[in-house]
């Protein structure tokens, strides 16, 4: 606790001395508010004490001026002048604690410490450094002024090709206008003529179609009756129990007789209006064996697995149980289980039944019509495309000429550009305005970790930073189940924690002369820091006197 | 396997639904109900009544220290051994016993200190119903009945504690399975039912617990006349006054790594110490449950259903109930051992169960100060822009942490290669602004034939045997992993020894140590954790499951101890405990979660722990799953930074949440609570000698020291630390204010922020901004501080201290001043300096309390702070050598605080201070 309020002040040696009398702690600016002999006043102006109550390792005044020298006030800070490199300031909890803080070793006075005055060693480090990072500013800066030069020239490019595009994108409407009624005049023909073709089809299918109904219902008469005594009697039709109308299993004489028509048997001729009653449900007694059709129809399932597939990376598919390792080990991956069920043979005979034979083809007037209408249409496509690719261009061009590429377009020149870090296990690739991704470097898919946000720099910096948002989906919880996939009793764990984020990456700008990315790091799960140089952030550099002034 | 193929389809839709609907909380199913653990269901199938128990007094023996006596069940005729203990201070430990066991039966080794010192017994009378015994002190008597059996403890008219008086205790004796013995010709039928009891086996989800050995479960009930209050039995989720059992499950003492915990509910979670305290306006007493097997603890009560205006009416009429309440003990194997402490205040009972288990380990000083840690710090690079991120940010902290991913490959004891290529430059770096570091070290071990410790765990067979006598492997963070056997003592000395700084490369002195999941947690296990058929020796694993993790970490703590020759304090945190583990550090609330409810628990959570001897207790501040508001995490700070284990933890998943990562407004905030720490540090740290000493918890139910004020009974929204700091930490989102509860009738409280009054035996509305932490300093206290907050607890070792005298209303303070070096056992050896300090007759004054102690301070006396004072005319002060000086001071008349000015004399010297 003993104090010495004044501190003569000795700089490095070496380094052309400036004595000046203050008390420990007291920055050169502040000198004047501390003269001996006379009573202090708190800066603040809260109270006034005498001389000696100054570093005496009591806290007087609440704003900590009285002890710039010691630890006595909580909210003190402490001026190391650091002759040879800059000057600090340091809280003062951290006068004599142990610690060396200022390179000239001053807030260490009174704890035993040892340190080393390591001013002039730092002061060297940071000119050296300052240097090399003015010289770099510089090329930078000029290598800059070009970027901003060819960005506006290549701006002015766009906008002429812009205004090129945007002419020959109306003599394109045209084109197309005109080919679609070219097209549309040869349609309506051509849609007659095979309208025609299709009638005279359709007539002919029905013909075949009721001759076919007749033989089938002659060789059904004759399955139905049994006896052969030419009549086919109600109990003969109960024999076919699919025909119950009612399909309720029981297939009574009512019924039977109703589908007759009322009668208790009919010959061929009735028969015919019976048929038409039955002919739907009818099965052929060569027939009844085949198996029912499948009532899931396949594609279902398959939407389903192929659903999963997509919600869940695949090591991340719960097996069933945990008991014994063994058991789990035999059975399948579920992964590798085939959900589709092959076709069956009853939806062949099906395709069979409803085949009624081809169309003939079209006579040479109607295919005539039909190449005329088809050749306007090819062409109408063609100009339509050759439309669709110049809208594309310009809304391309619009998209890139109202980009924010910095006040001065500095950035326009990595629009399109993609640049790759490679790091232990993975290929980073980051493409300025457009997205970030990630690509292990043994083989596996890309991850999409963002796609271009926004600029997202402090308000006085904002062209600093770069956001992209949005990367695919990635999932937290903690990965205590996915290194146990055989185990159920976490199944629930996992399921329960994971939240879907998605990733976000950050790209901090920095000064250099080339474009390069130079690290990457994932701070917290699912956000990714990039760390990236180019010459378009670098500033003007400091005049060689304002480096000067850093010296003491 | 096409058929599968729908199951499997079900399976993933459902995943995918509970995926999408994300529920935040445990799934209860994968823990077992008291339905679904076969014995606690059979014997809570046994309802009060008669006991078939009945004590043949023809075969007591009374020697001068012990009591022993045969009890006989009447339906099936077997005897069980009684031996009754008369211990030193007023202790009464009851075993119970088969009187010829098939095989041992398991009693728990290692909990106890030593073999308790017994006091004689003595007959006081003898009848054909019974036996009058003498406890000794103040005429207290236990009275053994014989038909049916009972206990009863009595003092002069009152009954202290009932055991068996509602016929509960029961024996599963061992016996032979039914299905291999002959004698029985009947035995199908019964078989079957015995089968369907789950005694020979039973099957939880898809586990199948062998159980070779029968039915083993024993209970016993004890009832407690006048009591209305009963607390402990952590670790639950619940508030601090426990519940009655009646209508759902009883509480569960069985350790188990629960994911997202529900809270204010009976589940097991972590630990178990089965340690109940019982508390009337008259008395307090404790019950001690020694068994390390699945405990499940019934209560009910005769006034639970009762409102106010029922009891008045009672009391009105003068209605002949006394209140009383009733609890069960059910445990699946082992012995009864049970240890009646008889109070009887709350202080008795803590030394009483000091005497038998310890006390709180006295930590390095610098543990108790704040601890950042995250799952995890990436890497070495990380680590040091977290560290200077303090500093720039001039927030204190004295520990930075390392998770499970700075090992490599999850094998303990190792480092990542890559991120954490050189450990030792990182810990110097760490130790070059006087901060230390913690390293989890969890008991899996990896399988894997390239890695040392596995290969020397299995080579000295070290590792718990599965039924088959095999190697016990589970699922845990590696893969598949061993568990060695703790239980082991030669096991622990040698895991001890890995500890040593050649043999954990990579280490230095400030590398301290973490033990996490060590209930044990296994993946793929029933309820995640070990099969109960698992062997530990000639043990199984269900004898002794709730002792597990307080060996690891009692193996850990000497690990620690012997690196360093026997001369440092260790600081081991664990997650599983049992009780004694106060003995071997710190333990953690577990994996919480950031919501408010989460924040409040962790006062009652904390309070339970601390009343059964484990005082120093955290939560994650924070909240472990989940991210906080803002407003959450500041709250949680300003809470954390007054309970006993300060540390800040986060789920690998949650963005970052340093504290300055908030906005200045947060850092702000944030800073404040962790300073107000910094400058409390010394009179915690001399809490914890204190807690050290006695066995009395730090953080503390205000029916502690006001036990005759009912008011306080079940308040757990505001603590005391000692005796004489309260605090009502804000755990309402978006709170105005809160209603702090000041005891004590005639009791002054300072607001230790504004130094305002209050009166105690109210309840004070205080309103509040984010900047406010309720804190109030008892009248007739007085707390030393140190105000020059450092970066470090270590940096401010030397730094002056000032004292905060509190008068009362009778004008009078009192306090204490500890202090050691503050990280070896150099204090056992009599180097520290205690110091009383007192307030009386106008003069304050410090004397020695440890006059043989000596420790030399830099330490001195800033600055003395009056609150409640008058103003004097004159001070002065005098030290044993000096001349008497004149003192300047200070008087704030609107506060009515005197404020001396630098008396400057050495924290360890004898003084006075007169005021005129």
């Amino acid at each position: 606790m003993s104090c010495q309020c004044l501190l003569l002040l000795l700089l490095g040696v070496g380094v052309s001395a400036v004595e000046v009398q203050r008390p420990r702690g007291v920055p050169l600016s502040k000198r004047q508010f501390y003269e001996e002999d006379k009573p202090f006043t708190c800066l603040d102006g809260s109270r006034t004490i005498s001389f000696d109550r100054v570093n005496d390792d009591y806290c007087d005044c609440e704003d900590g001026s009285d002890e710039p020298g010691t630890a006595a006030c909580p909210n003190g800070s402490f001026h190391c002048t650091n002759a040879g490199f800059k000057p600090a300031f340091i809280p003062s909890s951290r006068i004599n604690d142990g610690i060396c803080d200022c390179c000239d070793t001053t807030d260490e006075y009174n704890s035993g410490a040892v340190c080393q005055n390591t001013c002039r060693e730092m002061g060297r480090k940071e000119r050296e450094s300052l240097q090399k990072m003015a010289e770099i500013a510089k090329e930078g800066f000029l290598l800059k002024q070009q970027l901003i030069h060819e960005a506006k020239k290549g701006l002015e490019e766009k906008q002429v090709k812009l205004s090129d595009v945007q002419n020959s994108k109306k003599d394109l409407e045209e084109k197309v206008e005109t080919l679609r009624s070219v097209k549309e005049t040869a349609e309506q023909p051509e849609k007659e003529a095979k309208d025609r073709h299709l009638k005279a089809w359709e007539d002919q299918k029905a013909v075949i179609h009721m001759e076919k109904n007749k033989a089938r219902m002659a060789e059904a008469f004759l399955e139905l009756d049994d006896d052969a005594d030419g009549f086919v009697s109600a109990a003969e039709l109960q024999s076919h129990s699919e025909l119950d109308p009612d399909s309720d299993g029981l297939f009574t004489d009512a019924e039977a007789q109703e589908l007759l028509g009322g009668m208790d048997k009919v010959d061929t001729v009735a028969f015919e209006a019976a048929w038409n009653n039955v002919k739907d449900k009818y099965m052929s007694e060569s027939n009844v064996d085949s198996p029912s059709p499948v009532e899931t129809p396949p594609e279902e399932r398959e939407s389903i697995s192929e659903n999963d597939s997509e919600q869940y990376p695949e090591d991340d598919i719960p097996e069933d149980d945990d008991e014994d390792d063994e058991d789990d080990d035999e059975e399948e991956d579920p992964d590798d289980r085939d959900y589709k069920v092959p076709p069956t043979a009853q939806t062949n005979v099906k395709k069979e039944d409803e085949d009624d034979g081809t169309m003939p083809p079209y006579d040479e007037d109607t295919q005539a019509l039909i190449d005329a209408a088809q050749k306007a249409r090819d062409q109408f496509d063609v100009a339509e495309r050759a439309l669709q690719e110049v809208e594309d261009q310009i809304k391309n061009l619009e998209k890139e000429i109202s980009s924010d590429f910095g006040p001065n377009s500095e950035f326009a020149y990595l629009y399109s550009q993609c640049y790759e870090l490679t790091t232990g296990e993975y290929v980073y690739r980051f493409c300025p305005f457009n997205k970030v991704s990630q690509k292990p470097k043994y083989g596996g898919s890309e991850t999409n970790l963002g796609t271009w946000g926004k600029w997202a720099g402090p308000d006085n910096d904002i062209y600093s930073l770069m956001k992209y948002e949005h990367g695919t989906g990635c999932w937290q919880g903690p990965n205590r189940s996915t290194t146990v996939s055989h185990c159920f009793s976490n199944f629930y764990n996992y399921n329960m924690s994971r939240l879907r984020l998605f990733f976000v990456v950050q790209v901090k700008l920095t000064c250099g002369k080339e474009t390069v990315v130079t690290s990457t790091s994932e701070p917290s799960r699912c956000e990714y820091l990039m760390e990236f140089i180019t010459p378009a952030v670098c500033q003007e550099p400091p005049s060689l006197d304002s480096l000067r002034h850093t010296e003491l | 396997p096409v058929s599968n193929s729908y199951e499997m389809t079900a399976v993933l839709v459902l995943w995918l639904v509970a995926c999408l609907t994300g529920t935040w909380a445990v799934d209860r199913g994968n823990f077992k109900t008291c339905d679904q653990s076969s014995f606690c269901k059979r014997q809570r199938a046994l309802k009060p009544g008669e006991s078939p128990y009945r004590a043949l007094l023809e075969t007591m023996e009374l020697t001068n220290t012990r009591l022993t006596l045969q009890l006989i069940n009447d339906n099936n005729k077997v005897r069980l051994l009684l031996e009754l203990y008369r211990l030193q201070g007023n202790i009464t430990r009851v075993k119970i016993n088969e009187l010829k066991p098939l095989k041992p039966r398991y009693e728990v080794p290692d909990v106890l200190v030593r073999e308790p010192p017994t006091e004689p017994l003595s007959l006081l009378s003898q009848d054909e119903n019974g036996v009058v015994l003498s406890l000794g002190a103040e005429a207290q008597r236990v009275i053994v009945s014989a038909r049916p059996f009972r206990l009863d403890i009595v003092e002069g008219r009152d009954v202290l504690m009932s055991l068996n008086s509602r016929g509960l205790l029961a024996f599963e004796h061992l016996r032979m399975r039914k299905d291999t013995s002959q004698t029985e010709q009947d035995g199908e039928t019964e078989d079957e039912d015995e089968k369907e009891d789950g005694m020979w086996e039973e099957t939880f989800k898809s586990h199948t617990d062998s159980k070779p050995n029968g039915p083993s479960a024993i209970s016993l009930d004890f009832s407690l006349p006048g009591v209305e209050h009963v607390y402990g039995i952590p670790e639950h989720a619940d508030t601090l006054r426990l519940k009655t059992t009646d209508n759902g499950d009883p509480y569960r003492l069985y350790n188990l790594d629960v994911f997202q915990y529900e809270l204010y509910n009976p589940m097991a979670l972590y630990g178990a110490v089965p340690v109940m305290l019982a508390h009337s306006a008259q008395r307090t007493t404790g019950i001690f449950w020694l068994n390390a097997a699945e405990t499940w603890v019934d209560i009910s009560s005769n006034t639970a259903g009762k409102t106010v205006f029922g009891k008045m009416l009672d009391y009105v009429q003068g209605s002949s109930e006394t209140p009383q309440t009733d609890v069960r003990w059910i445990s699946e194997s082992g012995i009864i051992d049970v240890f009646l402490m008889l109070g009887p205040t709350a202080k008795d009972v803590f030394a009483q169960y000091a005497s038998l288990t310890g006390t709180q380990s006295f930590p390095p000083l610098t543990a108790v100060g704040y601890h950042q840690c995250r799952w995890n710090y990436n890497d070495q690079e990380d680590v040091k822009a977290v560290d200077a991120g303090f500093d720039e940010h001039d927030i204190p902290y004295d520990f930075i942490w390392l998770d499970i991913e700075h090992t490599d490959g999850k094998r303990y004891f190792t480092w990542d290669p890559h991120k954490f290529a050189s450990p030792k430059e990182m810990l110097q770096g760490i130790m070059d602004k006087k901060r230390k570091m913690v390293a989890i070290v969890d008991p899996h071990i990896k399988v894997d034939n390239n890695y040392k410790i596995h290969n020397e765990i299995r080579s000295r067979g070290y590792y718990i045997k599965n039924k088959d006598g095999g190697d016990y492997e589970g699922w845990c963070w590696p893969g598949s992993a061993g568990y060695p056997d703790f239980t082991r003592e030669d096991m622990r000395a040698w895991w001890a020894s890995m500890f040593a700084y050649d043999q954990y490369e990579g280490t230095m002195e400030n590398l301290y140590t973490w033990n996490d999941m060590n209930e044990p947690s296994v993946f793929n296990g029933p309820e995640v954790t070990m099969h109960k058929d698992a062997m530990h020796g000639a043990w199984e694993h269900r004898d002794l499951h709730n002792i597990y993790g307080f060996y690891v970490q009692m193996a850990t703590a000497e690990g620690l101890v012997q690196r360093s020759g026997g001369v440092e304090r260790p600081f081991v945190l664990t997650r599983a405990f049992f009780a004694g583990s106060q003995r071997y550090g710190a333990v953690w609330t577990g994996d919480n979660a950031a919501e408010w409810d989460h924040l409040k628990i962790s006062i009652p959570m904390c309070l339970s722990l601390g009343l059964v001897g484990i005082s120093f207790c955290g939560a994650d501040v924070g909240g472990f799953f989940k991210s906080p508001s803002a407003e959450l995490l500041v709250r949680w700070y300003q809470t954390g930074a007054y309970q006993p284990f300060f540390r800040a933890h986060a789920h690998l998943d949650t963005p970052r949440r340093e504290p300055w990562l908030f906005g200045p407004e947060n850092t702000a905030l944030i800073r404040e609570a962790v300073r107000q720490r910094y400058t409390l540090l010394p009179y915690w740290y001399q809490q914890f000698y204190h807690a050290h000493r006695t066995g009395e918890p730090i953080m503390r139910p205000l029916w502690v020291e006001y036990p005759q004020d009912p008011a306080t009974f079940a308040l757990d929204d505001e603590f005391l630390i000692g005796r004489d700091l309260l605090v009502h930490p804000v755990t309402e989102e978006g709170s105005r204010g809160v209603t702090a509860y000041l005891p004590g009738k005639d009791e002054v409280w300072f607001d230790v922020h504004t130094f305002q009054k209050h009166n105690g035996a109210q309840n004070l509305y205080i309103p509040v901004t984010m900047s406010s932490i309720p804190v109030f300093q008892r009248g007739g206290s007085i707390i030393p501080r140190k105000l020059r907050v450092r970066r470090s607890s270590s940096c401010m070792e030397h730094d002056p201290y000032t004292l905060f005298v509190a008068l009362n209303p009778q004008r009078t303070a009192e306090g204490e001043l500890y202090e050691d070096d503050g990280h070896t056992f150099n204090y056992e050896k009599k180097e520290f300096l205690h110091r009383r300090l007192s307030f009386v007759n106008n003069a304050l004054s410090s004397v020695n309390l440890a006059p043989d102690a000596t420790f030399t301070t830099q330490s001195w006396i800033e600055r003395i702070v009056l609150l409640g004072a008058r103003k004097p005319s004159r001070v002065s002060m005098k030290t044993a050598d000096g001349p008497e000086n004149q003192l300047e001071f200070d008087y704030d008349s609107s506060t009515s605080v005197l404020t001396l000015r630098k008396p400057g004399m050495n924290a360890g010297a004898d003084w006075t201070v007169n005021f005129e």
